[in-house]
């Protein structure tokens, strides 16, 4: 498999009513966790792959997938794939837009992200005010694909997407 | 089985992380404060979903039918094979982020070689834990540093920790005959490659955090043979109850 995904087009209006149930404003197809979704003899076969190995959200998703697609009378297979691992490159451009607005910061690049996960520069954008004036509070957030920020500007803590390449 | 050898190193990589997230999984609540209490069950969740890719992989193996719960929850403690160092107990602070780092060190190398294994569903588990377990080896090399290079309090305990757990290193580089011929089969890895290396990364690291390398050379072992030390009864007791209780209960 490559690392694009292979989604029938007549699948794509299913897919987008199922979203990660942790960040609900975001489509799996927006996160890209989809590797490939296609009809075969009436069956939807779609992979999925997680975005990190633990996630909880990835048995809901396989069956909110299921159950997406039994309502317009469709039987749906998912399977659970890991290579080539999910990266945070995946979610799509309109998805990280999206995640900002629901109050969650952007990745940075690998090596800005290493640098603020370090604590040794600010670059992350607060999702509330727009100021970078921002600190890690715990290289572990809510999720596992999360850290803990606060803005020092407007005082707010916010989730930080972690860069996953 | 057609290839018994396979499966036994399955587990002895996939029961390390099962252990090892049940004893962060028991902090869940107890952390000195909310970060590191979110962080260490962060850690957990990494170490369970790795532990499932395993485990589904070795009940494909198995196959008949079979599952990762199975694995999981249903065998005796001589079967499994985790290493003595990641059932020890949460005795401080200071005790889990030695045992966590201690291991860390090892499983990210371990990760390391493991992902261009020709075995590709090994290789991909491996592709995947190896993000994860540097984010893990960061948090614990980080706090073996604060709190060895925090206050006296501090220092004492962590060197303490790291006194104690010290003797169960060595084990990390045991290998079991079903290891050896994984290897020699090209599949799985020779963990004796890198044990000088291990040894230096993390003499490097203590020395950063303050803290002396133990000279101590008494070793113990037998969790990778299925010989545990006397709390892998008690692990066990709590992991398996449900399913010995209530057979084949599902959620």
């Amino acid at each position: 498999m490559t690392e694009t995904a292979h989604i029938e087009s007549h699948l794509i209006p299913v897919l987008k009513t199922v979203s990660d149930p942790e960040i609900p404003v975001l489509s799996v197809l927006a996160l890209g966790v989809i590797r490939e979704a296609i009809e075969e003899n009436g069956v939807v076969k779609i992979k999925l792959t997680p975005t990190y190995s633990g996630c909880p959200a990835m048995d809901v998703i396989a069956d909110d997938l299921k159950k997406a697609f039994s309502e317009i009378g469709k039987k749906a297979e998912v399977e659970l794939v890991l290579s080539p691992a999910w990266s945070t490159d995946w979610i799509s451009e309109e998805g990280l837009q999206k995640m900002e607005e629901y109050g969650i910061a952007r990745p940075l690049s690998e090596s800005h992200d290493k640098d603020v996960l370090l604590g040794e520069k600010k670059m992350v954008k607060c999702p509330q005010c727009g100021s970078t004036q921002t600190h890690l509070v715990s290289q572990f957030g809510s999720t596992a694909c999360k850290a803990l920020f606060k803005c020092d500007d407007c005082l707010e803590p916010f989730d930080y997407f972690k860069c996953l390449k | 089985m057609k290839n018994q050898n396979l499966y036994k190193y399955i587990l002895t990589i996939a029961d390390n992380s099962l252990i090892l997230a049940h004893r962060l999984g028991e902090l869940c609540g107890h952390g000195p404060n909310l970060e590191t209490d979110i962080a260490l069950t962060n850690i957990s969740l990494d170490l369970l979903g790795q532990t499932r890719s395993y485990y589904q992989y070795a009940a494909k193996l198995k196959g008949e039918s079979n599952t990762e719960d199975d694995i999981a929850f249903l065998r005796i403690e001589r079967e499994y094979k985790n290493c003595l160092l990641v059932e020890q107990p949460n005795t401080h602070f200071g005790y889990v982020i030695g045992r966590q780092f201690l291991f860390d060190v090892y499983h990210f190398m371990l990760m390391e070689r493991l992902q261009n294994s020709p075995d590709e569903t090994l290789a991909a588990i491996a592709k995947k834990g190896i993000k994860e377990v540097s984010y893990h080896k960061r948090f614990s090399s980080d706090w073996v540093k604060r709190l060895g290079d925090g206050t006296e309090e501090s220092n004492k305990k962590m060197q303490e920790a790291i006194d104690d757990l010290w003797r169960f290193t060595d084990e990390l580089f045991y290998m079991t005959d079903s290891e050896k011929a994984i290897a020699k089969e090209g599949i799985g890895i020779d963990v004796s490659t890198f044990k000088e290396k291990y040894y230096e990364e993390v003499a490097e690291i203590l020395k950063e955090a303050t803290l002396t390398v133990p000279e101590n050379k008494y070793f113990t072992k037998g969790g990778k043979e299925g010989v545990h030390t006397e709390y892998m009864g008690f692990i066990l007791a709590e992991l398996q109850y449900m399913q010995r209780t209530y057979p084949n209960m599902t959620w």
